[in-house]
């Protein structure tokens, strides 16, 4: 150690000024090479990890999605193109779990971006209790949620529950209404998944600058302007980051009505959808088309967000650095 | 009125009983699967949110069973072991982003980025099958797999938003005393950016600990069935018996994990989840 901290100077430094820039460069180039190769060193695990399990399996369920393939009747397996698309694509179930699943998405974010807001702005300025309101906050984001799927399912059972006493005295059974059952399923979403919203739009309101409030305030702004000029224009990326993750995760709905329907009474999502199909039909050609299917569906409205805010999307300008 | 930003009894107030009602609706759900997993089979139907009968029977229960026992040592080797090597294999990649120049970087970057939005229940069909082709179909590694690949965005962003932050001259001053990259790695660099692999490692045992569709698609025996799928299964000893007991009281245990990391590490959750979500 000691003897390397007494190094000489570089050979370069000594020299004149020509010789310097020409040895300074092949000395970066090389050092660039070893740099990049580090990174690439680093980042092949993970990377590798992340194509193998995820690229490999969706070209496999493109192919899969191409054959007549029940597990129950292996012997039938036949590639027949297109067929399975067509028949998922031409049945009720499909289009009644991709409604369910785009009603549930849109309200559940809509109110979620709302409450969310007026939670992070709670989070952000109260004046008592910040911790605790924090700590609150994120036991339904870390909860499992099939923890949190039962204990609705069991607030709204007649006779069990507390909801059910309150609402209708335990008469009907919620759940087992299409209408009350898609309701409770959009509550339990939102109780879940509004802390993780609020938690992305706390960021946002920590960039807004403490002096443009103050200065709005002077020249007479009230709380709701100040809000919608003063913080909103401010806040816009993080709300366009949060609005894009929920609707991702939100369409992706499962845990919550494998607990609270099963499904039942045409409650099921898409993601409900193929699980029926693949584990309890044991059609792997249906499945993996609906896979398929929704993976594109999926890209299409990450392709439409990225589209319409450009920018503001996260893995572009900011990634960079 | 108040003058602008100025603390008065009354704002105070009125702070005071939003908080209030935040943490109420916060913790009710909470409270009531609580509240069912203390109360007798007699008074589990009587719609009560404080139980009137107290007993620990349901815990009892669930732990003599031997079947939640089991899959509670499942979810906890699983999300575990896939902690473990997301964390790690994020770390290496998270430094290499935050710290080095090279091409491919921002391919990277993107596609992490496309699998934190990827819909899970597309892979639930390929690997379906590969996994039962390869025998890995429920086995420990059959999910800690898609775990590892699912936590890696996460442990990518949050960890290589705190490295970010790491006052990286140390590294150069290291580096002038002869210390090699992987020596400054090591010896300056790792106990500065603890901190942000611990709350990376926090939100990714969560999300491990929390799946659902993963486990019970590529599931199927005692042999690998984590906690909340096990619970979901759970019926009465007999058919006529009502499970909702046992349910509930599983229910706490699987979440005692959650609020403990919570009350601990409120902090680290909240900047890690921020961090990480948008500055990349």
């Amino acid at each position: 150690m000691t003897e390397e901290t007494y190094r000489p100077q570089p050979a370069a430094e000594a020299a004149p000024p020509a010789r310097r820039g020409r040895r300074g460069r092949r000395a970066l180039s090389a050092g660039r090479l070893a740099e990049w190769r580090l990174g690439w060193l680093l980042c092949a695990p993970a990377a590798l990890v992340m194509l193998i399990v995820t690229a490999y399996p969706i070209l496999y369920s493109i192919w899969l999605s191409l054959q007549r393939y029940d597990l129950r009747f292996p012997d039938d397996r036949e590639f027949v193109g297109l067929a399975n698309y067509a028949t998922v694509l031409t049945n009720g179930f499909w289009w009644n779990a991709f409604a369910v699943t785009v009603l549930i998405t849109v309200v559940s974010v809509a109110v979620e971006l709302v409450l969310g807001m007026g939670l992070a702005l709670i989070m952000h300025r109260t004046l008592v209790g910040r911790g605790l309101v924090r700590t609150a906050t994120l036991v339904p984001y870390g909860i499992v949620t099939v923890v949190a799927a039962f204990s609705w399912r069991y607030a709204w059972t007649p006779g069990t529950g507390y909801l059910a006493e309150l609402t209708t005295g335990g008469a009907t059974d919620p759940l087992t209404e299409r209408a009350s059952a898609l309701a409770i399923i959009i509550l339990a979403e939102i109780w879940k998944t509004t802390p993780f919203m609020a938690l992305l739009l706390m960021t946002g309101l920590a960039l807004v600058p403490e002096d443009l409030l103050k200065a709005a305030a002077v020249d007479g702004a009230g709380p709701w302007q100040r809000f919608v000029r003063v913080m909103l224009p401010v806040m816009k990326p993080a709300i366009l980051v949060a609005l894009l993750f929920r609707t991702l995760d939100a369409f992706r709905i499962f845990d919550h009505i494998f607990i609270l329907t099963g499904g039942a009474n045409e409650t099921s999502s898409v993601s409900m959808l193929t699980y029926t199909n693949l584990i309890q039909g044991l059609n792997l050609g249906i499945g993996s088309t609906l896979s398929v299917l929704i993976f594109i569906a999926v890209a299409i409205i990450a392709f439409l967000f990225v589209k319409l805010f450009g920018t503001a999307a996260p893995g572009s300008a900011q990634e960079a650095g | 009125m108040a003058a602008f930003g100025e603390v008065t009894a009354g704002r105070k107030w009125r702070w005071g009983v939003l908080d209030a009602l935040v943490i109420a609706l916060a913790l009710v759900p909470v409270l009531w699967i609580v509240s069912l997993s203390f109360k007798t089979p007699q008074t589990l139907t009587d719609g009560r949110f404080i139980p009137r009968e107290w007993t620990l029977e349901n815990y009892r229960t669930i732990f003599t069973t031997g079947l939640f026992t089991r899959a509670l040592i499942n979810s906890i080797g699983i999300a575990l072991i896939a902690t473990a090597i997301a964390v790690l294999l994020g770390l290496l990649a998270a430094y290499a982003v935050a710290r080095l120049n090279f091409p491919g970087k921002r391919t990277l970057v993107a596609v992490s980025l496309l699998i934190a939005m990827f819909p899970q229940v597309s892979l639930v069909s390929p690997l379906f099958e590969i996994e039962r082709r390869l025998g890995l179909f429920d086995t420990w590694p059959g999910l800690i797999l898609p775990y590892i690949t699912f936590a890696l965005p996460l442990a990518i962003y949050t960890q290589s938003a705190f490295f970010r932050q790491i006052p990286w001259d140390l590294e150069k001053a290291a580096k002038m005393d002869g210390a090699t990259q992987g020596q400054a790695f090591r010896k300056v660099i790792a106990p500065l950016a603890a901190p942000g692999v611990v709350t990376s490692a926090i939100l990714v045992f969560i999300f491990c600990w929390n799946d659902f569709l993963f486990a019970v698609s590529l599931t199927s025996t005692e042999a690998s069935r984590t906690a909340p799928v096990a619970l979901s299964f759970f019926t009465g000893e007999s058919q006529f018996e009502d499970p909702t007991g046992s349910i509930s009281a599983a229910a706490v245990v699987i979440t005692i994990p959650i609020v403990i990391f919570v009350l601990l590490f409120q902090r680290r959750i909240v900047s890690g989840l921020t961090a990480g979500a948008v500055k990349g």
